[in-house]
This record gives structure tokens, C-alpha cells and sequence, in this order.
């Protein structure tokens, strides 16, 4: 089974800070992760390769530093890793990028599944994963959160929605994106770590997967960001901070006078 | 794609579970209906699905359409990404609309960015708020990113249709006017565009311990702070105590094993409004505060005064939840009884 996996990488969002002046990101300090909800991807593909065998080929698109990104997934079981890295990709909104992620699967050839992570944590969209799907014109399915069974043409899985799961089977090749509850993402091991250095990557730019150009980049999307705000956070309502039991059961007095007046019980 | 001049009227992307219209398209309709106002266009609703009985289209138009476009197919009864996309780009390209949003749900998250490639148009995932340029018509979107640190402002400034996702529950539909009246379209669609590549072999219900902490209306979470597996039993202890009181938790409780993934709230979970949020041993992290930023009421419980959930709480405690929980309870329960007499133990 040859499995794809797109990959991004992404600031470490949970410690980021803002400059309160700018309200832009301040960059220095945050290490580059790959997008921890694609560490679930690369696990579900690493698991269908060792039920029944394969090849897993990460692929990303990034600055030239997003190599590391690639060796991370080759160190924990990928077999090889594909950077897409252009001056020309630089500023894509999410349909550009799965352009031209979709035309480097299609210079990559056969392949029978391709499997992205629910979405990335920095742009938060969850659009790329379905956007190559339709450029490839395979069938998909997103917030997979079961894999059940793979055949020879066929696979079954879960899709986790709003009120219960989907139980459903696609034609191979197909694409899903897979939600947390899927798996538990191993951790690189030290042999593959060793391996991921001696993998050679490769880089492609727009010739290699004969792009067309007005498709690419900021100039290729249709989407513009005119304005970056910091949000405002607002509300801070009455805060007691008790010292001792009798001040205790005057806050938990007021807590429930809150729910009174607001009809809540 | 065509001239943007060819483009007109705003459109909403109705959902429907067998048959009847969900929640959330309602929602839709009051934004759709204050863009279709500022545009002086019409607003209109497009629902695929079965069975699509008349009375409940004509719902649409009293929450706020002026116009439905039903298409009705046993292939459509349930969600599948191949004939949902390849229907409503056939409609976008016989009638063109300027604006298309859908909720960003399981279902509008799925179809709207196969729609958006395949029409060759720009889309902007779960917006918060939607605006009409006034000088230039574009549909200003504005959505939170990097782990809601930003709001971003996202045009699309050459495309059409202009296409949105947008929160489930960020917003309140409108009253409903029973007088509004408005054309309902049955259209029909080729064969070839209701093929399928995917089965849908079966459904497993959430079981009903679970609910859909989306859709409710009070919602007890637990963070960290509950330190141990059997400590936060104590929420669903609490959330019993309210009527339809549902669970919640943050990412740090679902990744220690307490509880289950379909009850995390935040940018990685799910995003909710419930009427009142009680966050117990809840720092609020950005990722969380993102997930309860509509929450109609907040109460927050920390031993941390600096925790950030407090900037958004409108009552808060600073004190040890264990002490806390108790005497919460104990009020509650009294009010409880109370309340029911009859029920006694």
C-alpha cells in the first residue's frame, strides 16, 4: 500500500505571544513543530504500513527550513519525504496550497490512500485535505476517527460528526483527514532518527510538478488578508477571592444568586 | 469563473437531518439575511436531502429566506462529500451566486472546500463576524487563527462566489415570522452528479451520556486542576445537578485519559455557546478561550488569580476547587429539592 501524507509545519501555538503594539506573532523563540494534528496522520499510515505493508511518502510545502518537518515524520516511520519549496509558493491561501500539493501527488504517480491531519494549528482552516481531493477528483472523507478495515479496493472507517458516527467504505485511492481519537502518535525512535539523516529529501519547485503559474502563491489565491487585529477580551466580571470558610460560603452565596438572576437553575 | 457583475444574491447552505432543517441553518439565515439587507439583494436557501416536505422548506423563509432551491434525491438523504459537491456547484454555475456560506460543521467544513477548488473561488474557514464592504460590495470575514492569538480580516477581492464558513452556535437566529412569504424551487439534477465513491454503511448514535455538548445549554468543564482520573467524576457529579447539564473538558484532561475526546472544547475540540459555562480548574489557555468565546454566561473556579479564565469570567472563585465542589453541590441539591418536591430518596 503506497500512502501519502501531507504534512505542515507550524509554529508552536499553545506558548505563542503577541506583541500587543503590532499584534503580530512574535516569532522569536517558537520553535517550528510539524502540526500536531498531522502527528495522527503519519501514526494511522505507519499502522496501515506495518498490517499490510507499503511505502509512506510525507510530503510538505514550506520555507526550505520545513525539511525539518520531514525528517521528524521519516523519524517516526516514514519512508521518504518530499519538500515543495518556492519563492513562487510563498503567501498561498488554502487553494493555491492544495494545488499544488495535488499536483506534486499527481508527479508522484500510484498511490492508494493519502491521509492529512484534521487541520493545521496555526491556520486552523481544515480546507487543504478536502481542496486536494478535489483536485485530484478522489473520493474523501474527513474527521475520520476509526480506521476499520482496508481491502483491496475498499476502506472502511468511522467519521466522528455532530451527533454520533458514520460507518462508511470508499473506493481506493481515496483521501481522509483524521481527527485526534483515531490514534495515539508514537514518538521517533532512535533508530529512526539515525535513518531520517541518511534519507536524501528532495525539493520540488513549480517546473518539477508542472505547475501552472498563475495558480501559485499569493498571486495565485483567490483570498486576501487585509487586516490582522488582536482580539479583545472582554467581560471580567465579579471575582471573589475568599481567605477564609466563612468567606468561602459567602462566594459560593453569590455563585448561586449569579444563576438565580441569570434563570440558568 | 465568470465577471463579478454576473453574480448576485446572498446564499446560505441549509443542512438537513432526515428531513428536517437543523439548527443551524437558522443561524445561517440571520446572517445571510443582514449581508442579503446591506447588499440589496435576496436571500436565498439551498438545502439537498430527502424527502423535503413543503412546511418545513417554508421555515427557511419565516427564519429569513426569500427564496428555497430544495433538491431532493434518495442519494442525498444522508451527507456524502461527492454528491453534496457536485450539486451545489452545479446550481452555483446556473445561478451564480455572489456569496455562499455554509456552517462550519462536519458536514459545511467537508463540502465547502471541494466547492471552493472546483469553482475556482476563495474560501474563509469558521468566521466569526461578516461585514459588506460598503465601496467595493466584498464580503469582509473575519475568523480567529494562530490558536486565536489573531483575528484575521480575509477578503475576496476577484472571485465569485465569495465563500464562508461560519461557527455553529456563534450567533442566535432570528424570531421566526410565520406572515413571510417566498418561492420554493424543486430542482432537479443529472444522475452522473449524484454518484458516489463513498457508501454510508451505518450510523452509531452517540450514546446519550454524551449528548452533543454543541447543542447544550449548560456545560460543566473540568481542566487539570482535578490532578487525578477519579477526581473528575466530580463534574459529572455537578453537571447531574443541572437540568441538561452536559460535560465539558480541556485538551490537558482528554490527552490525561479522563475522559473522552468528543467532550473537548477549544480550537482543537469543539467550539460552544451555551447559555452558562462553569470551567473548574481551568487555567484557559488560549486554545480553550477560543472554544468559549460565545458562551452566553462564564463562571470560572481556580486557585490561580492570575489564571486567564478569569478575564473572561463573569463570576469567579479563587479558591481550591475541592473545597468548592462541595459546597456547590450541597446548594444545588437543596435548590433541587425545592424545586421538585415530589422527587425524594
Amino acid at each position: 500500500m503506497k500512502i501519502i501524507v501531507p504534512i505542515k509545519q507550524v509554529p508552536e501555538t499553545s506558548n505563542v505571544k503577541m506583541d500587543p503594539e503590532t499584534g503580530t506573532m512574535i516569532r522569536e523563540g517558537v520553535e517550528p513543530i510539524v502540526n500536531p494534528l498531522d502527528l495522527y496522520a503519519i501514526e494511522a499510515a505507519i499502522r496501515l504500513k506495518e498490517h499490510a505493508g507499503g511505502e509512506i511518502i510525507a510530503l510538505t510545502m514550506g520555507p526550505p527550513s520545513a525539511r525539518k518537518a520531514l525528517t521528524e515524520a521519516i523519524a517516526m516511520g516514514c519512508d521518504d519525504g518530499i519538500l515543495l519549496s518556492n519563492k513562487k509558493f510563498a503567501g498561498a491561501d488554502t487553494w493555491s496550497t492544495s494545488y499544488v500539493l495535488s499536483q506534486a501527488i499527481k508527479k508522484i504517480g500510484r498511490y492508494d490512500l493519502i491521509l492529512c491531519g484534521e487541520r493545521a494549528t496555526d491556520g486552523d482552516t481544515g480546507q487543504v485535505g478536502p481542496g486536494i481531493a478535489a483536485w485530484l477528483d478522489i473520493p474523501f472523507m474527513t474527521y475520520i476517527s476509526k480506521i476499520m478495515e482496508v481491502a483491496e479496493n475498499e476502506i472502511r472507517c468511522e467519521r466522528m460528526v455532530e451527533t454520533g458516527y458514520e460507518i462508511l467504505a470508499a473506493e481506493l485511492p481515496c483521501l481522509l483527514t483524521v481527527v485526534k481519537e483515531v490514534n495515539f502518535p508514537r514518538l521517533p525512535t532512535l533508530r529512526g532518527k539515525l535513518r531520517s539523516r541518511a534519507v536524501e529529501l528532495q525539493t520540488w519547485g513549480p517546473v518539477d510538478i508542472d505547475a501552472q503559474p498563475d495558480f501559485l502563491g499569493l498571486k495565485g489565491s483567490p483570498t486576501r488578508v487585509v487586516k490582522i487585529t488582536k482580539p479583545q477580551v472582554a467581560r471580567r466580571g465579579k471575582i471573589a477571592a475568599p481567605k477564609d470558610e466563612g468567606e468561602l460560603v459567602t462566594a459560593v452565596d453569590g455563585l448561586i444568586e449569579f444563576l438565580k438572576q441569570k434563570e440558568i437553575v | 469563473m465568470g465577471t463579478k457583475v454576473m453574480y448576485q444574491n446572498v446564499w446560505i447552505l441549509g443542512e438537513q437531518e432526515v428531513g428536517t432543517v437543523r439548527q443551524v441553518s437558522f443561524e445561517l439565515l440571520k446572517r445571510g439575511r443582514a449581508l442579503a439587507d446591506k447588499r440589496e439583494s435576496q436571500l436565498v436557501a439551498v438545502v439537498m436531502g430527502d424527502h423535503l416536505a413543503e412546511n418545513e422548506l417554508q421555515r427557511l423563509i419565516h427564519y429569513g429566506a426569500d427564496c428555497v432551491i430544495a433538491v431532493e434525491r434518495p442519494e442525498l438523504r444522508h451527507f456524502l462529500p461527492e454528491p453534496y459537491t457536485s450539486v451545489l456547484t452545479v446550481l452555483i454555475r446556473k445561478y451564480r451566486p455572489e456569496i455562499l456560506i455554509a456552517s462550519a460543521t462536519t458536514t459545511g467544513r467537508t463540502v465547502a472546500p471541494a466547492v471552493a477548488v472546483v469553482c475556482h473561488t476563495g474560501l474563509t474557514a469558521d468566521c466569526t463576524e461578516l461585514d459588506i464592504e460598503p465601496e467595493t460590495g466584498n464580503l469582509i470575514q473575519t475568523r480567529p487563527a494562530i490558536g486565536g492569538n489573531i483575528l484575521a480580516t480575509i477578503k475576496t477581492p476577484a472571485h465569485r462566489p465569495q465563500m464562508a464558513t461560519v461557527r455553529p452556535h456563534s450567533n442566535k437566529p432570528l424570531e421566526p415570522d410565520e406572515s413571510r412569504r417566498g418561492e420554493i424551487i424543486r430542482e432537479t439534477v443529472n444522475a452522473t452528479n449524484l454518484q458516489s465513491r463513498i457508501k454510508r454503511l451505518g450510523f452509531r448514535e452517540n450514546s446519550e451520556a454524551v449528548g452533543n455538548i454543541q447543542d447544550a445549554e449548560i456545560i460543566i468543564a473540568g481542566g487539570k486542576g482535578f490532578k487525578k482520573d477519579e477526581n473528575f467524576r466530580m463534574v459529572r457529579q455537578l453537571a447531574e445537578l443541572f437540568p441538561d447539564g452536559a460535560i465539558g473538558a480541556t485538551r490537558d484532561a482528554v490527552d490525561r485519559g479522563w475522559i473522552s475526546y468528543n467532550h473537548q472544547i477549544g480550537l482543537s475540540g469543539k467550539t460552544v455557546s451555551p447559555r452558562f459555562y462553569l470551567a473548574i480548574g481551568i487555567s484557559g489557555s488560549v486554545q480553550h478561550l477560543a472554544g468559549i468565546k460565545t458562551a452566553e454566561n462564564i463562571a470560572a473556579i481556580n486557585n490561580d488569580p492570575e489564571a486567564q479564565i478569569f478575564q473572561v469570567a463573569d463570576y469567579g472563585i479563587v479558591a481550591d476547587l475541592f473545597e468548592v465542589l462541595p459546597l456547590i453541590k450541597e446548594r444545588l441539591a437543596t435548590l433541587n429539592l425545592k424545586q421538585e418536591p415530589e422527587v425524594s430518596e
